[in-house]
């Protein structure tokens, strides 16, 4: 038998069917949902009479519209009428169809892609859809996970299944030991910068390496969030002792009489010796630094002992002109160290850093200093109602509010401004979100992606500064 | 879905790469809970000065009239012309609904986001992968005083400007499905029994994935 990669046995292991022309039919284990994706999906089940295929696959919770401010009230009390209509519509919908879901106020309610895998709902060698192109973040747990629109959220409720192609194969390897505050996240923005946004378009993507080896689960979540970024579905990473140990005791981990047969098929899930890839890309660790955006594409990133390039270095027009329209909305002169970049708010939260290692770098950093006086508004919003209470009983909110920061309840939040965090015209943000398009934290604003410990420098020192100059 | 027909039409020049979907429809209307109505707030941010929020007469917000669906050229535009990558971002089907619903049925681009691509297809809506040195002509001439029209036939998989003919290509299911107005949950569900007999070894392989039941 030939070499296999991990995608090709994840694909194979879920195919139904496969036509002539490479059309497959292929089965769906976990489907999660929330309430911004799925409304004209259940709507579409009705109108079509047709029943969820097993209700017992999908798992909901709302995220996106949830307000981060105390929210005792409950769904009734969302101030905008349209997003509470969206919740309403989702508990409404979960309850009709019997899908499982953790409502607002559930301690389990969080960000969709970090509540699957807290709660074991996202195992190795699933695959796993939900309508959001961050459900790349579970590819972490060995898994071939990926976002679909609502047509196909509705294909999986009715069919468990997904009209599917296969993707060539990637492997991106980080080779070395990463240098001093740098994290999953700098990892992945230095792919991003060296494949670009469209780099992984038509590939699901493996990252592997003793880089990728040395990362927590959390911090490969963060990593596999981001492969959509370089333009991949799906990322994944092999299964390995850490991945078996995360998994052990979850909610919806196997039970203990079928532990030791999941654990031996999970084993198997890495790509054997020899297996050949479509593309292999490899990065040199050591060279990586904290890293952070300047521009409106994920790939328009530098180190932060670096400056903000000039277009007129760019020796491809269509990509020089794009350059230029980046600095012109970002208000930014090429050339000025990313260091002197100043900031109006900070914002540590979203699917890719708000789990519990994040916070907890973040606090590391903010723990007996200020946020600067510069800054009008420093956030961190958890990812779920479980990362927050275990914050809370390690003493972090504390730190965060005594720095300054507020402290708020789980959600999606400013990543993409759904609720009512967001940013104002020109108001310029160090965010440990996944996106920083025109608009994305609200129209006009600036975002540049960061980590949790360099958002929680920027926002005590007033700028951006290397992180590594401030840990103790 | 309807059937895609034969048509002509004029082709809307968009000169941007990477175009994400926050773009193609802004947060603030993702929160509608229906499939259509999204057409009048395609590019939303681009297309007006102001900021639009849900429900706003859009008959009276101050018009961006440098962008290029606002040009009295490319009104009624079915066809739109951009750059690489476009669709990239979000998953939501929002942005090929916003396009549908603004009265696009083609988009020509060197490459697109894959999801989004992918989105296109449900919805009637067929984007065509050409060269860059084809999309760069055509940008040519769709920037000339007179718009550009095309004929676009699918059955025969080429663009028609005048005598010139550019062929592309297509995925044959995904023409199939197009040329019939197939709907995809109809034809999985003709393979009913495939899925059950995959899903009893499943069963028997992984029983642990089958947790509620």
């Amino acid at each position: 038998m030939s070499a296999k990669t991990l995608y090709d046995k994840l694909w194979e292991s879920h195919l139904v069917q496969t036509d002539e022309d490479g059309t497959a039919l292929i089965y769906i284990d976990r489907h999660l949902v929330h309430e911004v994706t799925s409304p004209q999906a259940f709507e579409g089940l009705r109108l079509a009479e047709r029943e969820p295929w097993r209700i017992d696959a999908n798992l909901a919770t709302p995220d996106h519209n949830v307000p981060t401010t105390e929210r005792t009230g409950g769904v009734d009390a969302i101030e905008d009428p349209i997003s509470r209509t969206q919740v309403e519509t989702l508990d409404a919908n979960c309850l009709e169809f019997g899908i499982t879901e953790f409502e607002m106020l559930d301690t389990r309610q969080g960000i969709v892609h970090v509540v699957g895998p807290e709660q074991g709902a996202t195992l190795p060698g699933m695959t796993v859809v939900c309508g959001d192109s961050h459900t790349s973040t579970h590819g972490a747990m060995g898994a071939l996970a990926f976002g679909i629109g609502t047509s196909e959220v509705e294909h999986v409720l009715a069919t468990q299944c997904l009209i599917q192609k296969k993707s060539k194969a990637m492997q991106v390897r980080v080779e070395g030991k990463a240098g001093p505050g740098v994290t999953a996240k700098d990892i992945v923005l230095a792919i991003i910068g060296e494949i670009g946004t469209a780099g992984g378009t038509g590939y699901a993507i493996e990252f592997a390496g003793s880089a990728i080896e040395d990362l927590s689960i959390e911090g490969r979540l963060t990593l596999c969030n981001m492969a959509i970024e370089a333009g991949a579905r799906a990322g994944f990473v092999a299964v390995d002792d850490k991945t078996i140990d995360y998994v052990r005791g979850r909610p919806y981990a196997p039970d203990s009489d079928q532990w030791e047969r999941a654990v031996a098929s999970w084993r198997t899930l890495h790509s054997d010796e020899g297996a050949e890839f479509h593309l292999v890309v490899t990065l040199d660790a050591v060279a990586i630094k904290p890293e952070v955006t300047w521009g409106t594409s994920p790939e328009m990133v530098v180190g932060i002992d670096d400056s903000v390039p000039n277009p007129a270095d760019e020796p491809d027009s269509v990509k020089a002109e794009g350059m230029g329209r980046a600095l012109d909305y970002m208000g930014l002169k090429a050339g000025t160290p990313m260091s002197d970049i100043t900031l109006d708010k900070v914002f540590i939260g979203s699917c890719t850093n708000s789990r519990i290692e994040d916070l907890r770098a973040a606090a590391q950093i903010a723990n007996g200093r200020q946020v600067a006086a510069n800054i009008k508004l420093a956030l961190v919003v958890p990812g779920s109602g479980l990362v927050k209470a275990q914050a809370e009983q390690e003493g972090l909110d504390r730190i965060f509010t005594n720095a300054g920061f507020e402290w708020r309840e789980p959600g999606c939040s400013m990543c993409l401004a759904m609720n009512a965090d967001r940013l104002s015209p020109g108001e310029r943000c160090a965010s440990t979100s996944n996106r920083n398009f025109e608009g994305r934290q609200g129209q006009g604003g600036r975002t540049h992606l960061v980590s949790p410990a360099m958002a929680a420098a920027a926002a005590v020192s007033g700028h951006f500064v290397d992180v590594a100059t401030l840990i103790k | 879905m309807q059937k895609f027909e034969i048509f002509t039409g004029i082709v809307c020049p968009l000169d941007r790469s990477n175009v994400d979907t926050d773009a193609i429809i802004p947060k603030q209307f993702l929160k509608s809970i229906k499939r259509s109505g999204f057409g009048p707030n395609l590019f939303d941010e681009w297309r007006y000065l102001d900021q639009g929020e849900p429900g706003m007469d859009n008959s009276k917000r101050s018009v961006n009239s440098d962008f290029v669906l606002n040009d009295i050229r490319y009104k009624g535009a079915q066809i739109l012309l951009t750059r690489m990558n476009f669709g990239c971002g979000s998953s939501r089907e929002h942005a090929p609904w916003a396009l549908e619903d603004y009265g696009f049925r083609v988009i020509l681009a060197p490459s697109y986001a894959d999801i989004f691509f992918n989105n296109c297809f449900k919805n009637g809506l067929l984007p065509i992968v050409l060269e860059e040195k084809t999309i760069d002509n055509l940008f040519r001439l769709a920037s000339d005083d007179q718009a550009l029209e095309m004929t676009v036939d699918l059955h025969k998989q080429a663009l028609v400007i005048g005598d010139e003919r550019i062929m592309f290509e297509v995925d044959p299911f995904r023409k199939h499905c197009l040329l019939n107005g197939l709907d995809d949950i109809g034809l999985t569900l003709q393979k009913v029994d495939a899925i059950k007999a995959y899903e009893k070894c499943r069963k028997d392989e992984a029983p642990w994935l089958f947790h509620g039941e």
